[in-house]
């Protein structure tokens, strides 16, 4: 128990740390390596309140692709980020104000919990119990069949993103010499090549 | 819920002598070996010649197409792995509703494919 009071210390501590690094350090590819940190500290998090599939998903997921993205969106930008912080000071005020806006959204989900103490109990009503059934499970025998709609618009989410993604970056370019393979068998030989005979002596 | 941490604990020994080891390794060499830079010896090397420009250079956006695409079917596996552990329970509307969602997905591989979104040109 001790252990893992010490360990909720320690992961949650280098977390709030990494966060604040992740928006103060100077270099963005630093960035994007503190919030790699985050993540991992995180998914720590999530296997002490024993959500163990969240943890294993936000490894695979977050550290294994979301930052690899961005870190090539900051190395796909030209700009220079030491002049872009020139005018942080100015942008204090706005920033503090989104801060508040979470933190009074934060303050009715915690105030939600208060007022009905048996909020939890409801929203946890369906949910087999942690210790009979494995996470893992636990989470399969909701999400295809008591959120249906929400798995179905996931997927759909999904592919917006993809066709999102493809319509805004992908662009043939001209010029290039591709192989296609069926045109290339698709050739007759009789509108390529040209048979003459070419008597001695003379040319063409 | 102790038993699940307990499973847990030889992960955090690992880390916790991972980061150890790496702390005593870093410190000792920073506080023992003998330092004395110079620009020559600082410099990023880049075998045999001196180095033409800046490690930031643009990427190509094209990167990033390849990057996203990776991330969707990444989740879409990541979907897959509690629906295959609770097959068993929940039954034909289970097993049809991920049908439908991996029918929603393929439609979006068959436009990227023949869009030539996953060549590299």
């Amino acid at each position: 128990m001790i252990l893992q009071a010490i360990a909720f210390w320690v992961f949650a501590s280098i977390t709030v740390a990494a966060a604040v690094m992740v928006i103060s350090a100077k270099n963005p590819v630093h960035s994007v390596l503190f919030l790699i940190l985050a993540f991992f500290n995180a998914a720590g998090l999530f296997v002490l309140l024993g959500a163990e599939f969240l943890a294993m998903i936000l490894i695979v997921v977050y550290v294994g692709a979301v930052a690899v993205l961005f870190l090539f969106v900051v190395m796909m930008l030209d700009i220079n980020f030491a002049e872009l912080r020139q005018g942080f000071l100015q942008y204090l005020p706005i920033g503090l104000l989104v801060g508040l806006v979470l933190l009074v959204e934060l303050a009715v989900v915690v105030g939600g919990w208060v007022i009905s103490t048996d909020a939890t109990a409801r929203a946890t009503a369906k949910m087999p119990a942690v210790d009979q059934v494995p996470n893992t499970d636990a989470l399969g025998q909701l999400i295809f069949t008591h959120y249906l709609y929400l798995f179905q618009g996931a997927g759909l989410v999904l592919l917006v993103a993809m066709i999102g993604a493809i319509v805004l970056t992908h662009r043939s370019r001209p010029g290039v010499r591709k192989q296609n393979i069926s045109d290339q068998l698709a050739r007759d030989p009789k509108e390529t090549i040209e048979i003459r005979k070419v008597q001695s002596g003379s040319g063409i | 819920m102790d038993g699940l941490l307990r499973e847990y604990l030889p992960i955090l020994i690992f880390l916790a002598i991972a980061t150890g080891l790496a702390l005593v390794i870093v410190t000792t060499s920073y506080i023992v070996a003998r330092q004395k830079p110079d620009a020559e010896k600082v410099s990023p090397y880049e075998c045999g010649f001196p180095p033409f420009n800046d490690a930031r250079r643009q990427f190509d956006v094209r990167f990033y197409l390849v990057a996203i695409l990776f991330i969707i079917f990444d989740l879409e596996v990541a979907f897959l792995f509690p629906w295959a552990i609770s097959l068993g329970g929940i039954g034909m509307l289970g097993f049809w509703s991920m049908m439908i969602f991996l029918g929603i997905l393929t439609i979006g591989f068959i436009y990227e494919w023949k869009k030539g979104a996953l060549e590299w040109e």
